[in-house]
């Protein structure tokens, strides 16, 4: 490979490791059998990977839109690399979500690219906007805390597929709350201002938690019932907030909307920008 | 003629050249067919982007070597650890001036969360100072941390256990 024009370094390749849309990207579960569980309704198991594809996809790219926007090269390196670890899961996920037959979707990209924002089955602390840094901490301290949760129970899925990705995410979600929790409390036991900052940052996301617990029929179908996961989340978010001085929220009972596919404008927004290059050149390749 | 597992197992990480895909443990299988060479690859990390250039590396080695065919496969389970970096391959990355992972947390129960400074003992790979401070959590790539040794003052990367 020749390393003298930068664009024929990247297209001089004598097979399909490019990098587009539409170009060739290997399929994540290349060689991992595809046979579904036995008793496992397959529209059951393609809309549960939806929900937890989604849930990495729409978070991941919340969280992409804040590099060059953190306070620290430090803090962009780990924004980035917790975005990257979710939408590796969410390729995964996906995948298995068209491999299971999720609508008429065949692949991983169709399922990112060419759904409308009603086909979206993420929760909606995912797609929310963050005012600033202390909302995206608090915001990615309930979503890695669930999530870690979540995945850590999916490791004993009857679909072996869904049972590898938990096992794996449990590893990369770790880090990924620590960082959170990190920072909470640095903001929470920090400066007045810091203080008073996280502390409305915190108000701000809780009456979004509510909805993680709130089960979906397809969940206690197929997957881990979230009610389930309340307890051990709130003592992680007690002790979080306790050692950063923040007072706890009451916790809020929630119902389902994201997983029925409700959303707001803010989603509308996120596919504009995700998928208006897909869109607007179908199929292409460069 | 090489086996198709030597040819594999030499082929570098696109990432840390000086280490082969034997030394990072990601390679789990190689079966020559009479369809050409199967090879089984488990990923580190989930979105790791260095296994696609790992594929057609492995891709392009097998052709070179006269293996006309090759499938690369992917195999999720279980799930990559740094325990399954060799020997070798630890000490390869002790000189390369990176702290090798030591052994991967084992736990039952619920996730502990850490909260303020972790505790854990990683030693200086210029100076040997066994007590050193993490900078930051995330490095240049999903598998390492950024690290400073207070004797040497150096900054220096760890391949953090999982």
């Amino acid at each position: 490979m020749s390393f003298d024009d930068a664009y024929q370094a990247l297209t001089d390749h004598d097979d399909d490791a490019r990098w587009a849309y539409g170009t060739g990207f290997a399929d994540p579960l290349a060689g991992v059998p595809t046979a579904l569980p036995a008793g496992v309704d397959p529209a059951d198991l393609a809309a549960y990977c939806l929900m937890l594809g989604d849930d990495a996809l729409i978070m991941s790219h919340r969280l992409q839109q804040w590099v060059t926007r953190a306070p620290e090269l430090e803090d962009e390196m780990a924004l980035a690399n917790i975005a990257l670890d979710l939408l590796g899961q969410a390729r995964l996920l996906l995948t298995r979500a068209a491999e299971a037959g999720a609508g008429d979707k065949k692949n991983e990209d169709d399922l990112a690219y060419l759904r409308g924002p009603e086909d979206f089955r993420h929760v909606r602390l995912a797609e929310r906007t963050d005012a600033d840094f202390a909302h995206l901490i608090a915001r990615l301290l309930v979503f890695a805390t669930w999530r870690l949760a979540l995945l850590d129970r999916l490791a004993a899925n009857p679909d072996p597929v869904l049972a590898a990705i938990g096992a794996k995410g449990v590893k990369e979600v770790a880090y990924h709350r620590d960082y959170a929790a990190g920072w909470v409390v640095r903001l929470g036991d920090g400066t007045e201002l810091s203080h008073r900052r996280m502390q409305e940052a915190v108000d701000a996301v809780w009456p979004l938690t509510g909805e993680l617990f709130a089960a979906h029929e397809v969940e206690l179908r197929v997957g881990v019932d979230p009610a389930g996961l309340r307890e051990e989340c709130d003592a992680v978010f007690d002790e979080v907030l306790r050692v950063a001085t923040l007072r706890s929220p009451e916790s809020t009972p929630g119902a389902t909307a994201g997983r029925d596919g409700v959303h707001g404008e803010e989603l509308t927004e996120i596919l504009d920008e995700l998928q208006g290059l897909a869109r607007a050149t179908p199929g292409g390749v460069w | 003629m090489i086996s198709a597992a030597e040819v594999a197992a030499a082929v570098t990480d696109p990432e840390l050249p000086f280490l082969t895909l034997a030394d990072l443990g990601i390679l789990r299988e190689v079966r020559e067919t009479g369809d050409g060479v199967e090879v089984t690859i488990t990923p580190t990390y989930s979105g790791c982007p260095a296994l696609e250039a790992i594929e057609s590396d492995l891709r392009r080695a097998l052709h070179r070597a006269g293996y006309e065919r090759t499938s690369v496969r992917t195999s999720l389970a279980p799930a990559w650890t740094t325990d399954w970096i060799s020997a070798e391959g630890k000490a390869k990355l002790a000189a390369a001036g990176i702290a090798p992972p030591g052994p991967a947390p084992r736990r039952s129960g619920p996730i502990p969360l850490t909260l303020g400074i972790r505790d854990d003992q990683v030693a200086c790979p210029r100076c040997g100072e066994p007590s050193t401070e993490r900078l930051a959590a995330f490095g240049a790539t999903a598998c390492r941390e950024l690290r400073r040794c207070p004797a040497c003052r150096e900054p220096f990367e760890h391949v953090k256990e999982i």
